[in-house]
């Protein structure tokens, strides 16, 4: 069986697996925001980034190959990772104690797995367009990071209901409805795209304090154990499948 | 040994942030044996002098704000952010989505129930900016302990390391934005 | 309206396809009809295309030449390029805006028009410029504003505007080794057709040609990796000229046309490839009924399209797609991703484009330039191309000079000349500085003006822009920082966030405001860029880092001696406030 190092430690993968796929499935986590188990890889958050052979490279991207030397767990790359962090906190509007994703919340529990205290950069504060005219589904978008899991998703259903528009610090998520209105989309909320999002930015409406603050995902875990719960049985099951084939 | 002097103060904040503080409970007689009160709500004292730490609690949204923390800037050596509202502007930078000018006018000037349309322009009364800032963004700042409002663990691990003259470190159980 | 749109919507269908591919040239045709893009027109194009309006729209949004908002019957586009910005762009433009009685970056209300800025137009030889409806006015001068003022404001149509004015005058000043060369259309790909595809490719290995763009990839080799793969092989052109201070592939297109499609033809041959496509930049759209033109004819000379030359079993055609103005789509998979009527954002390598490219088809993408010189090599040989230059850097290649020089224009030189002697030949002495390959490359000061410009010392797409020393360094960095901003695609946070955080900083130490701090932040934002997605963010801190390298005086006298400023203007802050409560006396020092 083929293997790379990671952090020194051997991991032996599957060919045709990504370095994050390699690493999550055997039990080491690798952070990352944009990047789903079920879903195409995409490479845009690059929280993922680790150096393999020396090079920066997207670990959900980048293809496991023999003999690589990966490295994840330096100082160097935590810093790196803090800064993309506080980047997507500034860029948009965050404010964690009004926000009923709060505990749940991928970017918020990336930002303590990483000892993140501030938002180090200045605040943006942009202007972005709420909607809340869909009966379950409010989308703030606010709370967007532009990891394009729920279009990913959605394109995966065949719905097509979010995609990005606009170019550099002015893209936007758009709804794929005349209007340009959830409520006028196809969207439902038992769709992958509709619970997909990391963040705040799509939630289930009257859903909001169902699991109370202290029994949240991310508030007596950390991001990486739970990645390790939840994703890895995922994408072992995958490959599993994949094989038999 | 002589105690270590420290400042409070909110600025645009809700003073959870000192309610959170109080809520180290006993222990605030541990740290009054090393520690006395400079200018804060809890001393009472309204001018600030030469400090070791200052604590700020809440954003800059107004001209005496920025004073206020300036002066906290020039009289601490170190000078530490507290709480959600310090560090990103918090509840009240929800303004930020809209027009400052709009908003006056519409709450002075022209709104429903409006009689004798005037912004109100008294000197007392300090001039609000365009926009609420995180507290780095107008001065430097040491030290960030965030949450809404931190809780009392945090602040007292900060501070039990502040005072005995080390880096305050929040393990992950402590760091919380909400 | 709507019958007009949808109308016009199936014209534009009729006429470039229902394909996905159609999707941008449709929308580049609405523009010019509606002057701008409406949501209804958007809705029509994407059940014309069969496409979910959300893609339309995200598609129609990425482009700067495509609005979203009405648009002025004129259209006017100022070219924000450093170099025309040192000749006097601001005050251009203010001066036209003036005479409209237009506000920048919006529409008179009578619709009449709308003066915006974009990134370099690729005129900088013959600076500053403009474009009204993508047709370019160079030389400009405050009396040509006056003159282009009243013709707008007496609704003149374009076709009686005095056509001297959109002149783009030839700047071929050095020719050497190619430009000189004799050239005889399709003498070259019938040489390589009697000897076959391996000769053609080992002609290219002795020449030592290296990609154009920059990059400097080996000709031959990806030709060959090309051929290797599987799959139904495609040729595409990258005539995206967006670096800022290149303008030769706008000199070759209009004048060796004919040697570039050669060249596409002959990697056609050499890979087995049907099917051709030019990505012209949308600013050079001008250039377009041109190549129309030497593509009929290569067709009408059986140069083009089925068993060429009569060769029976090689088929190849060459379609030209025009941009919208986006210079991230000079990227090879971005550019791809555009041709395929996707958002032009770059895509994950590997897969490479020559195994993966266009439809995930094995496809070779060149610079204009690369396949002018193949085109010559296949005809002169490997080793008449080989003569000059440097051992890694064979050949002569075209600078784009401009700036502060006497003779601003293109230079065919070999590889491995020094910055010095090239600032001889164009006539620069005492410069500042030059801007070795565009904002993305290096800023190179006069202690290394001994440089050459090769592979093994300074790589280059051909960008040379000479600064003078009456230019303010900082000047030019922040024009190249806000121009990284502006064009940054979105896909990936250091590069979407950095590069608006490094124009923040860059814009507070030009103001005076900036501390050591600020210049120790720069160099770390610099470090998380690396982190990007592609080359744009890779280089992004170019301009910070060189010019720091080369006069980091300038940056220690920009700096105060205080270890924090704020990052915004205070002050400024308070004006509302102070305009509502009448205390104009009231005020913040900035520190």
């Amino acid at each position: 069986m083929p293997s790379f190092a990671l952090d020194g430690q051997e991991i032996v993968f599957k060919p045709g697996q990504t370095i994050l796929e390699a690493s999550i499935a055997a039990g080491h986590y690798i952070p990352h925001l944009c990047w789903h188990p079920k879903l195409s890889p995409h490479g845009s958050c690059k929280l993922c980034t680790v150096q393999v052979n020396g090079r920066l490279c997207s670990a959900c991207t980048f293809p496991a190959a023999d003999g690589q030397e990966v490295i994840s767990a330096s100082e160097e790359l935590r810093q790196l990772r803090l800064r993309l962090t506080q980047m997507l906190f500034v860029e948009g509007n965050h404010f964690c104690p009004s926000c009923e994703a709060s505990g749940q919340c991928e970017l918020q529990a990336m930002g303590y797995y990483l000892g993140m205290t501030d938002g180090h950069f200045p605040h943006f504060f942009p202007r972005r367009e709420i909607d809340a005219s869909h009966p379950e589904v409010l989308l703030d978008r606010d709370r967007c990071i532009f990891c394009e899991l729920c279009v990913r998703a959605s394109r995966a259903e065949g719905k097509n209901v979010f995609e990005l528009a606009g170019r550099g610090i002015h893209t936007r998520l758009v709804v794929n409805s005349p209007s340009g209105r959830l409520g006028d989309s196809a969207l439902q909320a038992q769709d992958l795209a509709a619970r997909v999002c990391p963040v705040g930015a799509i939630v289930l409406k009257e859903t909001a304090f169902r699991v109370p603050i202290g029994r949240r995902r991310y508030d007596h875990k950390t991001i990486a154990e739970v990645s390790l719960e939840q994703e890895a049985p995922l994408v072992r099951a995958h490959w599993q499948e994949a094989n038999h084939e | 040994m002589s105690k270590v002097k420290i400042a409070t103060c909110s600025l645009a904040g809700c003073f959870g942030c000192h309610m959170s503080f109080m809520d180290i409970d006993e222990r605030l007689l541990e740290l009054a044996e090393v520690a006395d009160f400079d200018r804060s709500p809890l001393s009472d004292i309204r001018q600030i002098g030469s400090c070791d730490i200052g604590l700020v609690e809440g954003g800059v949204c107004n001209a005496e704000n920025v004073e206020v923390l300036r002066a906290f800037r020039r009289n601490c050596r170190i000078l530490v952010a507290v709480g959600a509202c310090a560090i990103n502007g918090g509840i009240p930078a929800l303004r930020n989505r809209y027009d400052l000018g709009d908003c006056l006018e519409e709450a002075f000037l022209t709104g429903l129930g409006v009689t004798d349309p005037k912004v109100p322009g008294d000197p007392e009364l300090p001039l609000l900016l365009d926009k609420v800032h995180p507290i780095h963004e107008v001065v430097k700042i040491d030290y960030f302990i965030p949450g809404c409002p931190p809780s009392a663990e945090a602040i007292w691990t900060a501070l039990s390391a502040l005072t005995s003259g080390n880096i305050p470190q929040l393990s992950h159980q402590r760091i919380r934005y909400d | 309206m709507s019958e007009e749109v949808r109308q016009a919507v199936a014209e534009a269908v009729g006429r470039y396809g229902k394909e996905r591919s159609a999707v941008l040239a449709v929308l580049r045709a609405l523009q010019k009809r509606f002057g701008y893009l409406p949501m209804h027109a958007l809705d029509e194009v994407a059940k014309a295309l069969e496409l979910p309006l959300a893609q339309v729209q995200g598609v129609a949004e990425f482009y700067s030449f495509l609005a979203m908002r009405p648009q002025g019957q004129y259209r006017v586009f100022f070219s924000t390029c450093i170099v025309d910005e040192f000749k006097g762009r601001a005050a251009l433009q203010e001066r036209l805006c003036a005479r409209l009685g237009v506000p920048p970056g919006q529409t008179r209300a009578d619709g009449r028009v709308s003066v915006n800025e974009a990134a370099c137009t690729g005129l900088c030889d013959q600076g500053p410029s403009l474009l009204v409806n993508g047709w370019p006015i160079a030389r400009l001068t405050p009396e040509s504003i006056d003159a282009i003022a009243c013709f707008i404001d007496q609704g003149v149509p374009l076709e009686e505007w005095p056509r001297e004015w959109f002149a783009v005058q030839d700047s071929f000043r050095v020719r050497g080794l190619q430009l000189n060369a004799p050239w005889r259309s399709g003498a070259a790909l019938k040489r390589a057709l009697r000897h076959g595809p391996e000769f053609l490719l080992r002609e290219l290995e002795v020449s030592g040609l290296r990609g154009r763009g920059g990059a400097g990839f080996p000709t031959a080799a990806k030709w060959r990796y090309c051929r290797e793969a599987q799959g139904e092989r495609c040729v595409v052109c990258n005539a995206d000229e967006g670096e800022p201070g290149t303008f030769k592939d706008r000199e070759l297109l209009k004048h060796c046309a004919d040697q570039v499609f050669e060249g596409m033809t002959l990697a056609a041959w050499a890979t087995g490839a049907q099917k051709g496509f030019l990505y012209l930049r949308g600013e050079y759209e001008f250039l377009w009924p041109h190549l129309e033109q030497v593509l009929r004819g290569r067709r009408r000379r059986g140069l083009l399209g089925r068993n060429l030359c009569g060769l029976a079993g090689f088929h190849f055609d060459i379609a030209v797609v025009v941009g919208a103005g986006a210079y991230i789509c000079g990227e090879e998979s971005a550019l791809l991703n555009s041709i395929e009527g996707r958002r032009g954002t770059p895509r994950n390598r590997p897969p490479y484009p020559v195994t993966h490219g266009l439809c995930g088809q094995p496809t070779v993408v060149n610079n204009v330039e690369t396949f002018f010189s193949a085109a010559l090599i296949a005809l002169h040989g490997g080793a008449w191309f080989a003569q000059a230059g440097t051992a890694k850097s064979r050949g002569t290649r075209l600078f784009s000079i401009s700036g502060d020089c006497a003779w601003p224009g293109i230079y065919e030189l070999p590889w491995g000349i020094s910055v010095q002697e090239a600032l001889e030949l164009c006539g620069a002495d005492d410069a500042l500085g030059v801007q070795v390959g565009g904002p993305s490359g290096a800023f190179v000061g006069p202690r290394d003006f001994h440089r050459r410009l090769a592979f093994e010392d300074l790589p280059t797409g051909g960008s040379f822009m000479v600064f003078s020393r009456q230019r303010k360094l900082l000047d030019i960095v922040e024009n190249f920082s806000a121009f990284f901003a502006h064009e940054s695609c979105g896909f990936c946070t250091p590069c979407r966030v950095g590069t608006q955080l490094q124009l923040k900083l860059v814009r507070k130490l030009r103001r005076g405001w900036g501390t050591l701090g600020d210049l120790q932040e720069l160099e770390r934002l610099g470090q998380v860029l690396e982190a990007s997605h592609c080359g744009l963010g890779h280089t992004a801190a170019h301009p910070v880092r060189t010019t720091l390298a080369a006069y980091p005086e300038v940056y220690q006298a920009a700096l105060r001696e205080i270890d924090f400023s704020p990052g915004f203007d205070l002050d400024a802050e308070l004006e509302t406030a102070r305009q509502l409560t009448g205390r104009f006396a009231d005020h913040l020092a900035q520190e």
